[in-house]
């Protein structure tokens, strides 16, 4: 862990600032990331009932296709693996170290725990039409008051599911 | 076209900074919903001051527009509330899942996978919350410097400085802390040595 230091947050989230607003000058687009699941969602469904897709509002309104964003999204994972790569940093862990010290290396309760946490935060994300990235960082930065609420909102959620899960207090 | 390469290309370098800042971590996110670890505070707060400054200097010059998120109470409440408990189980937001498995950490998988089952979800049920959750306190596209009436410089560096002030803060709170731990850990070893 040690010799995984990374860079400073503040440089790198500087940086990532730097991104933000280049993306918004050059491709008029701001960051965001939970579209991308409603629309790889309805390409998925539409496999199997193309018709029912069509019609559904939802899809209608995010229609199923490879956009700005979702491309966004999978540069993200290229980008990570870049950097994660070249430094060494890059680690096949099923289990995450914190977890592994609370609930110990089991795979199974873990993917249980992230796969239900995942549609829990995905319906929520949606039902506040973003997330941490669409409304904490592109919301907060425009000054957007939806941003700065659902940036407490969602602290608050995490907070209390990180104290039902670990407990008061901390393993350190 | 020509937005999906700059949608890669952004993508990219956003996802090489969050791995350099080393805030796609489960550890991380649990870290900051545990007041442990306040990397991705950092971070956030960091990409916001610097961007939020970016980005209105070049709105006054007529370079860029504003997009905002219309501020639905029920829609913004109850689905910030419910994200964050799913946050906190999963230990990854939908950007950093994918970014957590360009480093390795496979588990995001499942994440992945619960988080597309939750997207259809909420395409089923879109028309029964449109009708309801998403009807209450809905004040449209709202700004804080038009809820306020004045330039939008009086709220971003105001802003700015919170944050800052803020950071700074963090940076005291979190040295006091590790110093807390040192004794602590020095206080128990120190009679019978270790």
């Amino acid at each position: 862990m040690d010799r995984d230091k990374g860079w400073n947050p503040y440089l790198a989230g500087g940086l990532s600032g730097l991104v933000s607003i280049l993306s918004v000058w050059v491709a008029g687009k701001y960051l965001g990331a939970s579209t991308t699941f409603v629309r790889t969602s309805g390409m998925i469904e539409r496999l199997f009932d193309p018709d029912r897709i069509a019609r559904m509002e939802y899809f209608i309104r995010e229609a199923p296709k490879i956009d700005w964003q979702w491309m966004m999204v999978v540069g993200i994972m290229i980008g990570s693996f870049i950097a994660a790569a070249s430094s060494g940093s890059f680690r096949l862990q099923a289990v995450p170290d914190m977890w592994r010290e609370r609930f110990g290396p089991g795979v199974g309760r873990r993917a249980v725990f992230a796969f239900i946490g995942g549609i829990i935060a995905m319906f929520g994300a949606r039902l506040a039409d973003g997330c941490p990235s669409g409304h904490g960082l592109s919301g907060s930065l425009q000054l957007a008051v939806s941003g700065y609420i659902a940036l407490a909102c969602f602290f608050l959620g995490g907070v209390v599911a990180a104290r039902i899960i670990y407990g008061r207090g901390g393993s350190r | 076209m020509t937005d999906l390469v700059y949608g890669l290309i952004t993508g990219i370098l956003f996802g090489f900074f969050l791995q350099k800042g080393r805030v796609l971590r489960y550890d991380k996110q649990l870290g900051a919903l545990r007041f442990q670890d306040f990397t991705i505070i950092k971070f956030m707060l960091s990409h916001i001051i610097v961007a939020m400054v970016g980005v209105y200097f070049l709105y006054d010059l007529g370079l860029v527009k504003l997009s905002i998120k219309a501020t639905i109470l029920g829609g913004v409440v109850v689905g910030g509330l419910l994200f964050g408990l799913g946050w906190g189980m999963l230990g990854y937001c939908p950007g950093t899942s994918l970014g957590a498995l360009g480093e390795g950490r496979w588990d995001a998988i499942w994440g992945i996978m619960g988080m597309l089952v939750g997207a259809g979800l909420f395409a089923e049920m879109y028309p029964l919350l449109k009708a309801t959750v998403l009807t209450w306190g809905n004040y449209g596209k709202l700004t804080i410097p038009q809820v306020l009436g004045v330039n939008h410089w009086l709220v971003v560096i105001p802003v700015a400085a919170a944050a800052a002030v803020f950071l700074v803060w963090l940076e005291r709170f979190e040295a006091r802390a590790a110093r807390m731990r040192t004794e602590a850990a020095e206080g128990v070893h120190t009679p019978g040595g270790k």
